[in-house]
């Protein structure tokens, strides 16, 4: 197979895209899909800062490390979630990884700033772990990205995890979760702007971008997620992508051109009534915010505040730039 | 060849294309990357024999 730009040899085919690429072609084939899901969303007001949700894996290293080759201003935030060996090893290549490109990191360790770890917090709240690490997450990332003054959050979310989260969606009909599942969640009222660059790339191409550009990640599954309903449906699609490249994309982007504006007001009432919990501070319609309860149940307390700022090393950061 | 998470060890005679590969240990090719001794190759490549195959899956994630 041939680069489908360059014609040299191949090392990566994207069948959705009917498509081989050399290694150097398809770093830029990743750097322009995401300039352009940037610009077709709005995703970054130029000159913004970005705090980027780095858990040590392919897809938020990937993510990190494309901004700052796009030029723009982004930190990133790790959360030690306290999942033993699996969360030391995840510290590890995100700080290897900012140090190598002297880059910020920001650090918020759970266990340590808020009482309680993951597997502790899943069993006191009889949540499955993974519900209980993405409220924890959600939580933290918007709590950190807002106390340090970040024009948006940037996580990791890849072509194929939307497109898993969107069939979660549509096989229990949640309007609701549909309304709310964009590439960009605005901010205000307590929440930090919330953007999903890599929206345009599929698992495999921020996988395959690492090994290209050298990025040491995680390759190893949580070990807390085995048997998820998120990885059930990933796979369910993968069935169908081999047997009609294209599927994933087209089931993903035909909700967003389609589909979304039609349900996006269930996702503004849920906006509607919201408060400054008492514990923490952060936007919630309850009397206590989720993450308070959870904290509480696993004998916790309300997060530190972490010590986040989009200032400094900027003697290191690239060139402020962007979209357009 | 090393197939990963579970980590684990397959001894197979080649050469042999990827995709075929995948096929024989009935692997999504959507779902992994392939390297031979260390280098990322298409679907339609020959692996030779001898070669170092790692085979690692792509799928990750929990909450989303």
């Amino acid at each position: 197979m041939k680069c489908r730009s360059c014609r040299q040899p191949a090392v990566v085919d994207v069948r959705r895209h009917n498509a081989g690429f050399c290694a150097k072609c398809f770093v830029r084939h990743c750097r322009d899909q995401v300039e352009r899901a940037i610009s077709d969303h709005d995703m970054i007001p130029v000159g913004g800062t970005v705090l980027v949700a780095v858990s040590g894996g392919k897809d938020s290293l990937a993510l990190w490390d494309i901004l700052l080759d796009l030029g723009y201003r982004a930190d990133g935030l790790y959360l030690g979630l306290g999942i033993g060996d699996y969360s030391d090893e995840s510290g590890r290549r995100a700080r290897a990884f900012a140090a190598h490109r002297r880059a910020r990191l920001v650090e918020v360790d759970l266990p340590a700033d808020a009482g309680f770890d993951i597997p502790a917090g899943a069993r006191a709240a009889r949540r499955a772990p993974c519900s209980a690490c993405g409220l924890s997450k959600r939580h933290l990332f918007n709590a950190a990205a807002v106390e340090g003054g970040y024009d948006v959050v940037a996580t990791g979310h890849n072509l194929d995890d939307e497109a898993a989260v969107l069939m979660g969606n549509v096989l229990r009909w949640d309007l609701a979760y549909l309304g709310r599942q964009r590439p960009v969640l605005d901010g205000g009222g307590g929440f930090a702007r919330k953007v999903k660059p890599l929206i345009r790339l599929g698992e495999r191409e921020t996988a395959a971008y690492c090994v290209i550009r050298g990025i040491d990640y995680i390759v190893d599954e949580c070990p807390m997620s085995a048997g998820n309903k998120h990885l059930g449906y990933k796979e369910a699609l993968n069935r169908i992508e081999a047997r009609s490249p294209g599927a994933k994309a087209a089931f993903y982007f035909g909700f967003l051109d389609r589909v979304a504006d039609l349900v996006a007001g269930e996702a503004q009432s849920e906006r509607e009534g919201l408060h400054p919990c008492p514990g923490c501070g952060s936007p919630t319609v309850a009397d206590v915010c989720a993450f308070c309860k959870l904290a509480a149940r696993a004998g916790g307390h309300p997060p530190v505040p972490a010590a986040a700022a989009p200032e400094g090393d900027a003697e290191d950061a690239p060139a402020v730039r962007g979209p357009g | 060849m090393t197939l990963r998470n579970p980590r684990r060890q397959v001894e197979m005679a080649g050469p042999i294309k990827v995709n075929s590969l995948l096929d024989r240990l009935e692997i999504n090719r959507e779902s992994v990357l392939v390297m031979v001794d260390g280098a990322l190759v298409t679907g339609d490549a020959t692996i030779a024999d001898p070669a170092e195959v790692e085979v690692r899956p792509v799928i990750s994630g929990g909450s989303a």
